[in-house]
């Protein structure tokens, strides 16, 4: 968007809609929205709360145990999904139903098995994560382009040479990007956990707080939820493009 | 097919121009495209513009066309000034701009959809032009189902059933194999031939723009400009298998790269 | 001009016909091989049993039955796709018309984009205990629930397709007279209409994931009410029945979908002219 010959910069127009709630706030419409200069005031007055800190450590907590067991499992289980057919044919039917089936439905059944606590928080966020990471693991293993394979080969490389020298560096663009997508859906997947079981984190402070109708608090804690979230994506989106510049040479 | 056995020359007459530009410039910001070019495209001949890539070719071609406002100066065709796209012109593109969705017949009539020809119309008139470019029973196929020269030939039949006087042609050629470019090469002597069309076509291969064009404009890069008009005149009745062979043809070729040589790195 | 490629007929396969035959009946063979490994799994895993809260494949199998036969299950359903079906076909028209609107114009691209990719990466889940003190525990929030959800992604698809338009093919529309309105119907719509779809299902899925949300976390109706009340009563296999049926639900109607998109849009699924 160009205004006068300047460029407006890309989320510029967030300002914008910062002014609209403000105007609709001060208005008084309803209730439910206040003033956006008074949810930001809030907003520093929550995270200074140790109810809030807890929350966004447990929330972290989790987060990170999720998302490391999904990278963990989800990587080398790609690569093996890729580079080995019968292994692919077994597999890949129920990669795909997990990865669009609503995984809401589970949560339920974790919080029978493993209790109404971190663990089952831990697994949710797994879940959400790590069907794409596969996906994308096998992906990045199965574009592998076989005339550098065949290089390494002729060249007298190991197996093991051409797995951490080829295969690796070769399919880590698509595996990069699965790791994006995982990590995104993985805090979908935190929350979503923590709504449901809603005794941890910030399930269980939206549960005060709509209790309480704490309006401005609400917002405050969305605004620091969906700022993290979005900084999250936007760094590793930063990172896939950094470590990926060549994925579009190859 | 019938070659240009018997195409008639009329020599030293200096032949109506269907298409000329006047002192166009094309600035894209800080980059000068074209500058202060001037060139008349005489009526039912083909004129090839040469250069090397980023000389400005097809900016020149899509100016004629109507698809970019050029900076300054103006573009007639036929006496009457282009505004913008319109029916005496027809567009053929380097990478055939075919929509995937769409069969070979509907590719093909999409000119003659657009300007409101009905339906059974426009499918007989396109059907007619499949078969003319040899593509006859690949009218219900997909363009991915054809190599990349059916595809062009595809670009053509649909340029060609709109009936326009002058066909813009940007290195068409370019994205196919050698074998069918020779044959592309002898089909368009042919349609130039039968046709009452004026051609502009646009090319980065000496070879090809000396083999089939009436005239052509080489232009220079930085800045933009036309270096110098070459009209082969002595070996075009000589048929198509001839040609390559023509002293004139290879004296011609060899004069191009001469001057061009100094401006490839 | 005379024939092109004699040799070449339109359509005639590669080869021999017949010799790519037993591949598809492989590709079945595993899939069944698959599905009988994991419900295998799930039935001994069930047997020993690895929690009393882990009924075996078979026993929820019954219940399934069970509660198809005395109808609870089509009850539920009728009450769970309603959310499910009004938000998704308000974020299918809703979200594709913004699309179109954003893909189209820099101003609604700069003005709309943010709001969308903000929403796309966050937690929308986080909303839903102020939607419920806004709007109740009624229809209404489920609705909103899904549409949350499903929309961003929709309109995010539909955006990006519309920029990515190859250039070349809107300028050969241009050059052969078409009016801007033919120029999107009928060059930028198609062009984008994959990528549209492809949103569409994603949006779908996370609509899914939304109507169940709504179900466990606002009131139990529906499917949620079934999960959650056998949970309560301890009754497993009826519990893990109805969750094997909301999955098996949302996965078929995708492959539906899909399905359907291949049909609608023969030239397309084949793929883009590239060399
Ligand atoms: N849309 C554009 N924006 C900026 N520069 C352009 C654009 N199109 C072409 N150019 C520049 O103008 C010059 C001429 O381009 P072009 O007409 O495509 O050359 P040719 O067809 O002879 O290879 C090149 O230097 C190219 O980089
Ligand atoms: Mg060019």
């Amino acid at each position: 968007m160009t205004l006068f010959g300047y460029r407006l910069p890309g989320m510029s127009s967030l300002i914008i809609w910062g002014l609209l709630w403000e105007i609709v706030g001060q208005a008084g419409l309803t209730f439910f929205i206040p003033p956006l200069s008074e949810v930001v005031g809030t907003l520093i007055e929550v995270i200074q709360t140790a109810a809030f800190q807890k929350a966004l450590y447990e929330t972290a907590y989790a987060f990170i145990a999720g998302v490391f067991f999904a990278i963990v499992i989800g990587i080398p289980t790609g690569i093996l999904m890729g580079k080995n057919r019968l292994l692919d044919e077994l597999l890949l039917p129920w990669v795909n139903v997990f990865l669009s089936a609503p995984l809401t439905a589970l949560v339920p059944v974790l919080m029978v098995l493993f209790g109404f606590g971190m663990k089952a928080i831990i697994i949710t966020t797994t879940l959400f994560a790590i069907w794409i990471i596969i996906l994308n693991s096998r992906a990045g293993v199965k574009q592998i382009n076989r005339s550098l394979v065949e290089m390494a080969h002729s060249f007298g490389a190991s197996p093991v040479d051409a797995f951490f020298k080829i295969y690796f560096w070769a399919a880590l663009p698509e595996i990069l990007g699965g790791v994006r997508i995982g990590i995104i859906r993985a805090v979908k997947g935190v929350i979503i956990g923590q709504l449901l079981i809603s005794i941890v984190g910030f399930g269980a402070l939206f549960e005060l707080y709509s209790a309480n109708f704490l309006m401005g608090h609400f917002w405050a804690v969305l605004i620091v939820l969906f700022a993290l979230a979005f900084t999250i994506s936007e760094f590793l989106a930063y990172l896939e493009r950094r470590v990926s510049y060549y994925a579009a040479k190859r | 097919m019938d070659m240009s056995q018997t195409k008639t020359v009329v020599v030293d007459t200096v032949p109506e121009s269907a298409v000329s530009t006047r002192n166009i410039s094309k600035n894209y910001g800080e980059v000068e495209a074209l500058r202060d070019l001037s060139l008349e495209f005489p009526r039912g001949q083909l004129i090839s513009l040469l250069g090397p890539s980023g000389c400005g070719k097809t900016t020149l071609l899509k100016i004629i066309a109507g698809l970019l406002e050029p900076t300054s100066g103006e573009v007639e065709v036929n006496g009457k000034t282009v505004t913008g796209p319109g029916p005496d012109r027809a567009f053929v593109f380097q990478d055939f701009a075919l929509l995937p969705w769409a069969s070979v017949i509907r590719n093909v009539s999409f000119g003659l959809e657009m300007r409101g020809v009905a339906k059974s119309e426009r499918e007989d008139i396109a059907a007619r032009y499949i078969k003319e470019v040899g593509l006859g029973g690949f009218e219900n196929a997909y363009p991915h189902e054809l190599s990349g020269g059916m595809r062009q030939r595809v670009g053509l039949a649909r340029a060609l059933s709109v009936d326009a006087e002058v066909l813009l042609m940007d290195e068409p050629f370019s994205a196919v194999d050698e074998q069918t470019r020779r044959k592309f090469q002898e089909d368009l002597l042919g349609l130039v031939q039968n046709e009452n069309k004026t051609f502009i076509f646009v090319t980065h291969s000496i070879e090809e723009a000396v083999y089939v064009s009436d005239q052509i404009a080489i232009l220079l890069p930085r800045p933009s400009r036309v270096h110098e008009i070459i009209r082969p005149s002595g070996f075009r009745e000589k048929g198509a298998d001839n040609i390559r062979r023509d002293p004139e043809y290879l004296d011609i070729v060899d004069q191009i790269w001469a001057s061009l040589r100094t401006y490839v790195e | 001009m005379t024939n092109a490629e004699p040799t070449a007929v339109p359509g005639a396969p590669f080869g021999a016909p017949g010799t790519k035959r037993p591949l598809p009946s492989r590709a079945l063979v595993l899939k069944i091989v698959s599905a009988l490994i994991l419900f295998g799994a799930w039935e001994i895993a069930g047997r020993v049993p690895v929690s009393l809260a882990f009924p075996t494949f078979l026993e929820s199998m019954g219940a399934l039955f069970r509660m198809a036969v005395d109808g609870t299950l089509w009850t539920a359903y009728a009450e769970t796709l309603q959310p499910l079906a009004v938000g998704v076909a308000i974020s299918a028209v809703l979200g594709i018309a913004i699309g179109l609107w954003v893909g189209l114009s820099d101003f609604f691209d700069w003005l709309f984009s943010p709001i969308f990719i903000v929403m796309q990466a966050a937690p929308l889940a986080a909303l839903i205990p102020l939607l419920v003190l806004a709007y109740g525990i009624g229809l209404t929030s489920k609705v909103l629930v899904v549409c949350i959800m499903a929309m961003p992604v929709i309109v995010l698809n539909t955006a990006g397709a519309v920029r990515n338009t190859p250039e070349s093919m809107k300028e050969m529309g241009k050059a052969f007279l078409a009016s801007d309105l033919s120029i999107i119907l009928k060059i930028i719509i198609p062009a984008a209409s994959p990528v549209i779809f492809a949103g569409l299902r994603l949006g779908i899925s996370a609509g899914f994931i939304g109507a169940i949300l709504a179900e466990l976390k606002i009131t139990p109706t529906g499917v949620g009410d079934i999960i959650t009340y056998s949970r309560s009563i301890a009754d497993y296999p009826s519990m893990y029945a109805a969750i094997f049926s909301i999955i098996l639900l949302a996965v078929l109607f995708l492959n539906l979908l899909e399905k359907t998109e291949a049909v609608l849009f023969k030239g397309n699924q084949r793929g883009y002219v590239s060399d």
